[in-house]
């Protein structure tokens, strides 16, 4: 609850004013002819929890690995905290990261795994055991302090690899594919022990990972990339509510995609005329779109109702025939067919027990969905 | 435990029971015997076949008269320190030598890491003996390297490497290289790259990511090695009689000059029993290392 709060407050990049921590600043990474990075500029506010998402091979790990210091930019700036760092080697930038195998030193044990950093650093030796201490108790380590890594399981591990990259407290941590090699239940609680620590800490989190439900549960913004480009920085709601692209809408989530044409109405209303002799969508777009442009209309099958009866006072409403039911439990999606022999997808929670279900195979039902369930992508 | 599994565990035992129990058994019981001019020349003999009191004849005649002698000759003492000197100077040599080659070998390139070791053991597809052969011709004052030098004017007159422990030494080196090579070039392939990358990441300059990552972390490597250079080199017998001169004492070559120059066998067993003592206190250590290493593994 407190966190929701914090959340909507929470929105340094909409603030003119503030400076952001980290400034790629056209940065284009080459490896030979192939380009991972190209030309990018990304800013990154100081306590955020920032998520790069997207495909492997888009750009994601090199981008981060430009962030370490382990590769460096073919061209551009990054400026950590007004100071561009491309020339400041790994060992001397104030960036820890956690790697995505965990990367614990196999013949120390977890303690001296947790003060390995702060024994190469300037801290006072006499200081070290107090911030090691400190660490094991915010990772819930104590008990496991004289453990090898070979002794203690895969959650733990991946604590002992926060803790030890948390230790000398940098000003930026990068986390790469975190949770990847825990099992679903597990990387679900620890996705929430991350966001806590991360809101105790106070530190600016860059993680990378190809999870897009990962992504959307810890991250305050998120970045989808694609072949080395950033197609969308938002946060996780505008990610998801409105996609500027076919890419993201379609990447993150399940989704309805039907191509039309436009016809401009007023107060930013906007006809799909999608097929021939089908009555048109009713859209809304916050952007501007030509009259009678190429058009894409997405939406959500959670945002579609299905009926028995035709429903009244909705913007649309279209006929459907139930071809197959996946059951997932909690949600039910339906495949079903348009008149136009169109596939469309629609999401219903199973209130009722499955053997009381309302809607089986090859009913006929009735689909609606208001004016602004849907997106109008223009590309 | 079921039939099939005793009758496979027979083959393993059965091999050591007949390949090496029952030899170790008879230079056992020669090197209690005594020398003598017979065929063979050591006394007493038993037969397979003898009554309870031949039996116990046969056992009241063993003493350890030669290793008694053993003690008191200097020479012996001398050439089995002198062995172990040499064995260990060459295990470190071969060490210095081997650890950068194999850590080259395992950060290059992938593709080319099969050619690299193939490299290594190339060598090997020829017979130990000429190549310890051909050194013979590298080495002598009139030799590929003698000649090379003084074509460059570094020297004037050869250097006079061959039968000197300079010769046994390059020698040894040289044919143990690839055995010190390898297991370091194993335990260094399969470690994890981002270690070393986090060890910078947390401060850590390249020196000293290397002696506090990659060093500790190749130790299982280092010691295979050093056990496989050492354990051989101790007993060497070739190197030593073909490169080395009439001042290189090594146990190998005195046992050889006891046996075939001497014709005392009993004496010969008795240097054979120590330097196979001498060899088990390492070899124990080494499985001991094994084993440690394995539970570190699983």
């Amino acid at each position: 609850m407190i966190k929701q709060q914090a959340h909507t407050i929470f929105e340094p990049w909409l603030n003119p004013t503030e400076k952001p921590i980290i400034q790629f600043k056209n940065v284009t990474k080459r490896f030979g002819d192939y380009t991972a990075i190209e030309n990018l500029s990304l800013d990154i506010y100081s306590k955020e929890f920032f998520a790069l998402l997207g495909p492997s091979g888009c750009g994601k790990t090199t981008l981060m690995r430009l962030l370490a210091g382990f590769e460096a930019p073919s061209e551009g700036k990054i400026i950590l905290d007004n100071i561009d760092i491309v020339n400041v080697p790994p060992n001397m930038r104030e960036v820890n990261m956690m790697f995505q195998s965990y990367a614990l030193f196999p013949h120390l044990n977890v303690y001296d795994n947790i003060a390995f950093g702060l024994r190469r650093s300037t801290m006072n030796k006499a200081d070290i055991p107090d911030r090691v201490e400190e660490m094991l108790r915010l990772t819930q380590l104590v008990p496991l302090a004289k453990r090898k890594p070979h002794q203690i399981s895969g959650g733990q591990r991946q604590r002992v690899a926060l803790a030890r990259s948390l230790a000398k407290a940098p000003k930026l941590l990068l986390l790469d594919e975190p949770l990847g090699a825990l099992d679903k239940k597990l990387r679900h609680e620890t996705q929430f022990e991350l966001m806590d620590i991360q809101e105790k800490t106070g530190t600016t989190f860059v993680i990378v990972t190809h999870d897009q439900e990962e992504a959307m549960t810890v991250a305050s913004r998120v970045a989808v990339m694609d072949e080395g480009k950033i197609v969308q920085v938002a946060t996780p709601d505008r990610i998801y509510e409105t996609p500027n692209s076919i890419y993201v809408a379609d990447f993150i989530g399940d989704v309805n995609f039907i191509k039309g044409k436009s016809q401009i109405l007023e107060d930013n209303k906007i006809l799909v005329n999608w097929a021939e002799g089908q009555q048109p969508i009713i859209g809304t777009s916050e952007d501007r779109i030509d009259n009678g442009a190429d058009i894409t209309f997405a939406i959500r099958p959670e945002k579609v109702t299905i009926s028995f009866e035709e429903p009244l006072d909705i913007a649309n409403v279209f006929k459907g025939k139930i071809l197959d039911i996946a059951y997932l439990g909690n949600i039910s999606t339906y495949h079903l067919e348009l008149p136009t022999g169109q596939n469309f997808k629609a999401q219903a929670t199973n209130t009722h027990r499955i053997e009381r279900r309302t809607y089986t195979w090859n009913d006929e039902v009735w689909l609606s969905w208001t004016d602004t369930a849907g997106v109008i992508l223009s590309e | 435990m079921n039939l099939s599994r005793k009758l496979l565990i027979l083959v393993p035992y059965s091999w050591l029971v007949v390949l090496f129990l029952i030899p170790f058994g008879i230079v056992l019981k020669i090197s209690l015997s005594d020398i003598a001019l017979s065929i063979p020349p050591y006394t007493p003999k038993l037969e397979i076949f003898s009554s309870s009191a031949e039996w116990l004849q046969y056992f009241m005649a063993l003493d350890l008269e030669n290793f008694i002698f053993l003690s008191e000759d200097r020479l012996y003492y001398v050439a089995y320190l002198s062995s172990l000197k040499i064995a260990s100077i060459s295990t470190l040599i071969t060490l210095l030598i081997g650890y950068p080659i194999a850590y080259g070998m395992a950060k290059s390139p992938e593709h080319w890491r099969p050619t690299l070791i193939m490299m290594v053991i190339l060598p090997f597809w020829t017979s130990f003996l000429i190549r310890i052969y051909a050194w013979m011709g590298l080495l002598s004052n009139e030799g590929l390297l003698n000649q090379f030098l003084i074509w460059t004017g570094i020297i004037d007159g050869p250097l006079i490497i061959l039968n000197t422990n300079w010769a046994v030494y390059i020698g040894i080196v040289y044919a143990y290289l690839p055995f010190m090579i390898l297991p370091i070039y194993a335990s260094l392939e399969k470690m994890d790259v981002s270690l070393v990358e986090a060890a910078e990441d947390l401060g850590c300059s390249a020196t000293s990511a290397f002696w506090l990552i990659t060093a500790p972390l190749s130790k299982p490597g280092i010691i295979a090695g050093c056990f496989l250079v050492f354990i051989p080199a101790l007993g060497e017998f070739v190197i030593p009689s073909l490169l080395g001169g009439s001042d290189t004492m090594m146990i190998g070559k005195v046992l050889w000059e006891e046996f075939f120059s001497n014709r005392d066998w009993p004496v010969a067993s008795s240097v054979a029993i120590i330097l196979l003592l001498l060899l088990i206190i390492p070899i124990i250590l080494f499985q001991r290392n094994e084993h440690k290493q394995r539970e570190v593994e699983r």
